[in-house]
This record gives structure tokens, C-alpha cells and sequence, in this order.
């Protein structure tokens, strides 16, 4: 899916650049990014083996209308925003993997930064992403969810 | 009748991503992928959200052709 002029909101298959996000919200107004990366870690909460890689799943299109409630929210508390990437992977990332990012420019810092914090965490809370631990012995869903809600309107 | 959407761990138990299910509304709907996918799936469904088309649903929404019903588990995204 090609990103538009002003929101990129994509679900990713495969390597996901946080360099390439950071990018391309440049806008020649804009004199702030604050960009959020989400990475694999070695430990899941409930869990005592190391876990070496998680696997992502959704119905994207599900996924993808919440993704674009998340941003449109970030438009209308923040209308100075400038433009937003929000990408998640899908499929199997290994630790220290990035899968999520939020990259917010905005003409200065404050919004780009506030920006940013709601995104990922409207994120975490509104859109039907599931994630399996893996570990060298097993798999199982993440113990670590939560009931899916509406992206927070405010 | 209505598109039924299963994601993550309600995908897994049922055996199917989507499915079809012909019920006038949200309730007949559940209690036949319920009768469909056994016990197991009905546990998940209870602990789960219902979403029709991206909203949440109430039992007594009525379905058409048109309608997707999603079983939307705890979420982990991020």
C-alpha cells in the first residue's frame, strides 16, 4: 500500500524500517519527529523460558480501520500534526525486531511527542492484533492482552 | 445470514479464519458458531468482544448478507 501525502498506515509482512517511517514524515513545516519503535524482547510477562521470537496475526482489514481511527483521532486532537506513519508487522519477528512504530512530525516538539504517546498507546488498546511467544521448546498466545476497546475519543 | 470474522486464538480453536452463517441476528449467530465449534470456542467467546462491521455488536442486532460478525479476543498488539 503506497503511503499517502499526509498518513502512511500499513500492516507489514516482513522487515519493518523505522528509519523509513522517521523519514518520511519529514514535511518541510514540520521542525519535530518523535518516532516510537515497539521491539521484540527476550521476556513475556507469565513466562520463565527466554522467548526467542513472537508471530503476529489479524484480519487486516479489521485491523487496518482501527489503525485509521487511531491516526484520524491523532488529527483531530493534534491538527498542527503534519503527518503520521503507523506501521505494525505481521508473521514472525526475531528479538530486538522492531514491530510497531509510531512516527509523528509536527511543526515543534510538544504535539510530536504527545502525538506519538497516544498513537501507540491507541494502538495497544483499539486494534485486534494477536502475538504468539516463541521459545525453543513451545508456542502459545501472549498471556499479556487486554479486552479490545474504542480508540480513545476525546 | 452473516460473514463470521475469527481472529487469533478464536481462529485457532474454530479451525477457520471466516466462515458463513445463516441466523437473523447477532445471538443466532453465536449460538450456532457456539454449536460449531464446540466447547472450547464457546469459553474464548465468552471472554471475547463481538464486534459487527468494526462496531461493537449487542445480541440483538440484526444481520444481513452484507454484515461481518468478528470474535475479537484480548488483544497483544505492539
Amino acid at each position: 500500500m503506497a503511503p499517502d501525502a499526509s498518513d502512511w498506515v500499513e500492516l507489514v509482512d516482513g522487515d519493518l524500517s523505522v528509519a523509513a517511517a522517521d523519514t518520511w514524515v519529514r514535511r518541510p513545516g514540520a521542525g519535530a519527529v518523535v518516532t516510537f519503535s515497539g521491539l521484540v524482547r527476550d521476556v513475556s510477562d507469565g513466562r520463565d523460558e527466554p522467548v526467542t521470537a513472537l508471530e503476529y496475526e489479524t484480519h487486516e482489514p479489521l485491523a487496518l480501520a482501527r489503525m485509521r481511527q487511531v491516526v484520524a483521532e491523532i488529527r483531530r486532537r493534534w491538527p498542527d500534526v503534519a503527518a503520521v506513519a503507523m506501521l505494525h508487522r505481521l508473521g514472525r519477528a526475531e528479538v530486538s525486531d522492531p514491530v510497531v512504530v509510531v512516527s509523528v512530525s509536527s511543526p515543534h516538539r510538544a504535539e510530536a511527542f504527545a502525538a506519538a504517546q497516544f498513537g501507540i498507546d491507541a494502538l495497544k488498546v483499539s486494534v485486534p492484533l494477536y502475538k504468539r511467544d516463541i521459545w525453543s521448546t513451545g508456542a502459545a498466545w501472549s498471556a499479556t492482552t487486554q479486552d479490545a476497546v474504542d480508540v480513545p475519543h476525546g | 445470514m452473516a460473514r463470521l470474522i475469527l481472529l487469533g486464538p478464536a481462529r485457532e480453536v474454530a479451525g477457520c479464519r471466516e466462515d458463513v452463517i445463516r441466523a437473523p441476528d447477532v445471538a443466532g449467530v453465536l449460538e450456532q458458531a457456539r454449536e460449531r465449534y464446540g466447547s472450547a470456542f464457546a469459553e474464548l467467546l465468552a471472554h471475547s468482544r463481538v464486534w459487527r462491521n468494526g462496531i461493537l455488536a449487542r445480541d440483538e442486532d440484526l444481520v444481513t448478507d452484507q454484515d461481518e460478525i468478528a470474535v475479537v479476543p484480548p488483544i497483544s498488539g505492539g
